[in-house]
């Protein structure tokens, strides 16, 4: 019932058409035939622009012929002819649609335009294809009018409009049409009409649509005053000299301006006897000396006059240069102006939600590699520099287990307790042999485990090899929760912070509710004192310590979905953790969190305000934390009273 | 109280013929002036071998005796060499510039000159301008002065900020560590002006000895290497040696109580730390015109984490000890990564000495803190037995001090 229905619109569309154009396609191709059949993509879009506005039916099935390699010649007579495959040999058509028999391969050249011509074709297509009965061929129809939108197409997809059936595509035709109508309607009223009708719409299409409205050019006003001036420029502010000159020069209102290599290529060619222009050769190793030089070579008649410094000054100054709107008409934009500004509003907004979103999702990165250390430094006040490595090694045991276990999920939900499992084993098995030793030297358990993380790194590196090894997430972590075109978040991202959160919940619970944190809490304060009320000090140590690097292999899990697997990816947040650590203030885990999100939300600020450079804004960062730690040398929550310890 | 300097310390007397023996040793066999039994790069490498000496000598004047453990000390090495690299850079590019200009038929103008310096300098990172801080680099004087300067005032802004909040311990490692990353991350920038991760290279050419065989460059450099060293230690050796070694010595042992014996204790660990950080700029910049190349990585935390180790496995507090790590085991790691060593196998293992390398060094490293905090230098201890006190049996309380099992016992 539909497709009657298009079909019929399509008719009654074209059949007026039809009635005047009968045979013209064939008449317009005929007076082209040269360029026909040897075309180049510069010169033939007036003609197939021409062929496809011509309103003959046949348009369409030439056309498409053309594009197919199925327009040929015909050996016998030279006749241009659509050919469709029949059996061994072809069918012909004659242009204007009456069959002209069959031919072998034979007997027929085909014309056989290039890639570049078939695209110009496929575009003049579209009015056809527009109206097609199958909405996937509509829809890419629409899509390529978006892809290189033209003044041809304005007035087919206006007709299209109405005729469509499906509600989407409809939506789409119709924001296409307001696109389109800004730009390229000769009614300006219209045109403001649809610049206004968009609001404050942030699409990226959107604003790919009004941007060309304001392209401006960069102009010397010489005779009559371009109707739609963006800005004046004036020289040495808004442009430099030699620009407002070079503007001169091209509009060919003053003379080239003499460059160094070309000043210095004349006087080499009027070198005789050492002299240049009564000037010693040997004294030319000056700019002020070549002046001269050229000076008395252009006195003598022998170098055509440039313009000197003075004369260029002069020629600037005497000339008004502006940007002006390749749009002529001031409503428009002006209305394109209000647009954007409302849109870059509304935008800026949208931008500094997002780069919200993205400080959290950095916070919960920092903040998982650093809880770990949070516990073995800030409560048991033992550096861990092998930190990083536990990180390494949770990381390597997710692709370990994903080699065994092919299901994603699966293998996610088992990498994570056997990276806990694996890093409390390796922290414990460090405490007791190398760190209970050095409890009173501080500096020394932090050399110490710099060589266990030297050798972990290294052993690494030996078994993992240097290239980085694939983590790879499931698939439903694939993909990114997007809000609009500016604002969206990766799923990754959004497991990553929820992990964080639960290892929050988790060490809380730990500390507050469990009997083990209770006991960590006492020797932390004072060991001599839970020592002498029944807690080993010795377990409970070894457990802290286990902990914190069992957390340090769920974080290397996370942040290896995410980031390179590689037997440096530890090494890189070991010290953006320590900071973390110190920013938020040791032995309590809301300083970690704290410090986490001023952290993340520094870094991914003031990577917003330099965006080409994330090394500059790591170093920035480093530097802040250097001079914040001068202002709160204990961190942002210090513990007070007797948990502070000295 | 009369007996001079030198009676008092007889070990910088033989330190020093020790060095003086080595160095003539090295120059007869060496191919510029005699046998030719060490090559020209193993004379680069024991040239450098020194020049790692002398910051080891300052790391444990900051370390081993003061009780700073500075992991920020190869940045300022690798500053030193930077700026002395701009130099050399800059002079011999300019004589490539004006070589090729010359070609030209008219002599260069100074701005062509420079222009042609900054491009060929810097179209690796695609600029053509010369920045701001090579300002000086056409002097040598002026470099060789920014040399000093660039790394000690970074030394002394950083020292004063972290010594006047009373950042201690761990914390101050962690933070000059911070210091040292931010400086390697800001050079890995193309636009930091230093050529970004390329660094600067050709430092091996003299400017204005192009003539001059590099085995001839390579020995003058080495005699240098070993000149600095051995004034290094004189001068270091005077330090600790009188009141002021004393001072801060006492601050390594127990910073509060020399705080309320009315020492600037803050003045003295500052001046150390700078003092420190301008001989490591010195050792820089003798070190990279021998090396040839120096870029970002080298200002990496792990450097100044090795030279840690170094001073460690050598002995701290004693500054023999230093020069003895520092030999030792960077000529081991030069040694050991060179892969020229056969491969061990062991079964279906095959090990290679470039892979196991760092492994053993670290573990060694580990050892060493835990059995040996003296180090090698508790062998000449071993030697001369001086014992430590033997403070038999566990400590009976968690705290510092405690009394042990024995002690309580008598």
């Amino acid at each position: 019932m539909r497709l009657i229905a298009c079909l019929l619109a399509a008719l009654l569309c074209f059949l007026p058409a039809l009635s005047r154009a009968e045979g013209l396609a064939a008449q317009i191709v005929a007076d082209n035939r040269a360029q026909i059949e040897k075309p180049s993509r510069q010169t033939i879009g007036p003609v197939i622009a021409a062929i496809a506005g011509s309103g003959d039916a046949m348009a369409d099935d030439i056309l498409s012929a053309w594009a197919d390699k199925r327009l040929v010649i015909r050996k016998a007579d030279g006749a241009l002819l659509i050919a469709t495959p029949e059996g061994p040999g072809l069918a012909l058509m004659g242009l204007d649609g009456t069959p002209a028999g069959t031919a072998t391969r034979a007997e027929v050249t085909e014309l056989k335009p290039n890639a570049g011509v078939r695209g110009l074709i496929a575009s003049a297509l579209v009015q056809f294809t527009l109206t097609d009965p199958d909405p996937a061929r509509r829809a890419e129809a629409l899509s390529s009018i978006a892809r290189d939108p033209s003044a041809e197409t304005l007035a087919p997809l206006r007709a299209a409009i109405t005729t469509e059936t499906d509600p989407d595509l409809k939506a789409q035709k119709e924001r296409l049409e307001r696109f389109l109508t800004l730009r390229f309607d000769p009614d300006p009223t219209a045109r403001v009409a649809a610049i206004e009708s968009l609001g404050a719409d942030i699409a990226l299409d959107t604003r790919a649509a009004l941007n060309p409205l304001l392209a401006t050019t960069r102009m010397v006003v010489a005779g009559n005053v371009p109707p739609n001036i963006a800005r004046p420029l004036i020289p040495g502010r808004d442009i430099t000299e030699d620009e407002a000159y070079a503007l001169l020069v091209g509009a060919g209102l003053a003379p080239a301006r003499l460059s160094p290599e070309d000043q210095r290529a004349a006087l080499v060619t009027h070198l005789s006897g050492g002299m240049v222009g009564g000037i010693a050769l040997a004294d030319l190793n000056s700019q002020a000396a070549r002046d001269r030089a050229y000076t008395a070579l252009e006195a003598a008649g022998t170098v055509p006059t440039a313009a000197t410094d003075d004369e260029a000054r002069a020629a600037v100054a005497a000339h008004r240069f502006v940007d002006a709107y390749v749009e002529q008409d001031r409503a428009v934009t002006d209305a394109a102006a209000a647009a954007l500004a409302r849109i870059d509003r509304k935008v800026a907004l949208m931008q500094a939600a997002d780069l919200g979103l993205d400080a959290l999702s950095l916070a919960a990165i920092y903040f998982l590699a650093a809880i770990g250390l949070a516990i073995t430094f800030g409560v048991m006040g033992v550096i861990n520099m092998a930190h990083g490595e536990f990180i390494t090694m949770g990381a390597y045991t997710g692709f370990v287990v994903q080699l065994f276990v092919p299901d994603y999920t699966l293998s996610i939900l088992i990498a994570l307790p056997l990276a806990f499992a694996i890093t409390f084993g390796a922290g414990v098995a460090m405490e007791r042999l190398v760190i209970r030793h050095l409890y009173k030297r501080p500096l020394e358990t932090l050399l110490a485990t710099f060589g266990i993380s030297i050798a972990l790194q290294q052993i690494l590196k030996n078994v993992f090899g240097t290239q980085a090894r694939p983590l790879t997430a499931p698939g439903w972590l694939d993909g990114a929760l997007t809000f609009n075109d500016v604002v969206s978040i990766s799923y990754i991202r959004i497991a990553i912070f929820v992990l964080a959160v639960i290892f929050l919940l988790f060490f809380l619970w730990l500390m507050k509710r469990t009997r083990l944190g209770l006991e960590v809490r006492a020797v932390t304060q004072n060991p001599t004192m839970a020592a002498s009320m029944g807690i080993n000090p010795d377990r409970i140590n070894m457990l802290t310590f286990g902990l914190g690097s069992g957390i340090a292999g769920i974080a290397g899990v996370a942040i290896g979905l995410y980031a390179k697997v590689t037997s440096e990816m530890g090494a890189d947040y070991i010290v953006q953790s320590f900071m973390t650590v110190v920013v938020g203030g040791v032995g309590n885990v809301w300083g970690t969190l704290a410090g986490a999100t001023m952290i993340g939300s520094l870094q991914k600020l003031i990577e917003f305000l330099n965006p080409s450079n994330t090394l500059a804004a790591q170093t920035y960062m480093i530097l802040f934390i250097i001079l914040f730690i001068q202002f709160r040398p204990r961190g942002i929550i210090a513990l007070r009273g007797r948990a502070a310890g000295d | 109280m009369t007996r001079s300097f030198l009676a008092r310390n007889p070990s910088v007397l033989i330190f020093i013929g020790l060095l003086a023996v080595f160095t003539l040793c090295v120059t007869l066999m060496s191919e510029a002036f005699g046998a030719g039994v060490i090559s020209t790069s193993f004379v680069k490498t024991l040239g450098k071998t020194l020049c790692l000496c002398l910051v080891a000598l300052a790391m444990d004047l900051i370390w081993g005796y003061a009780g700073i453990l500075s992991l920020g000390h190869m940045a300022f090495f690798a500053l030193g060499g930077y700026m002395i690299g701009m130099w050399l850079m800059y002079a011999r590019t300019e004589e490539i510039v004006v070589a090729a200009l010359s070609q030209g038929g008219l002599p260069a103008t100074p701005e062509e000159i420079t222009q042609g310096i900054a491009t060929q300098i810097f179209g690796v990172v695609g600029s053509s301008d010369l920045p701001v801080i090579w300002s000086f680099a056409h002097s040598l004087p002026l470099q060789l002065l920014m040399a000093l300067a660039v790394p000690g005032v970074l030394a002394l802004i950083f020292g004063w900020l972290a010594f006047r909040s009373r950042v201690t311990g761990v914390y101050l490692s962690i933070l000059t560590q911070a210091m040292t990353l931010a400086l390697a991350l800001y050079l890995f920038q193309n636009d930091s002006g230093l050529r970004g991760n390329n660094g600067l290279s050709g430092l091996q050419n003299l400017p204005g000895l192009a003539d001059t065989s590099q085995d001839l460059v390579s020995i003058w450099f080495f005699w240098a290497s070993a000149l600095a060293l051995a004034l290094g230690y004189l001068t270091l050796n005077w330090v600790v040696s009188g009141k002021f070694g004393s001072v801060i010595r006492a601050i390594r042992d127990d910073e509060a109580r020399v705080r309320f014996l009315g020492y600037p204790v803050e003045v003295y660990k500052l001046f150390l730390f700078t003092l420190t950080a301008l001989i490591a700029a010195l050792a820089g910049v003798l070190y990279y015109p021998q090396a040839g190349i120096i870029n970002p990585a080298e200002l990496a935390p792990i450097a100044s984490i090795y030279l840690a180790v170094w001073v460690a496995i050598g002995g701290r507090g004693r500054l023999y000890g230093a020069v003895i790590g520092a030999a030792f085991v960077s000529l081991m790691s030069s040694v050991f990564t060179s892969g020229r060593l056969p491969d061990i196998t062991l079964g279906p293992v095959r090990l290679n000495w470039v892979d196991w390398w760092l492994v053993i060094l670290g573990l060694t490293f580990v050892a060493v803190t835990l059995f040996a905090p003296k180090g090698i230098g508790g062998l000449f201890d071993r030697l001369r037995h001086i014992a430590p006190p033997d403070r038999k049996g566990a400590p009976l309380g968690p705290d510092d001090g405690a009394f042990q099992e024995q002690e309580a016992q008598r």
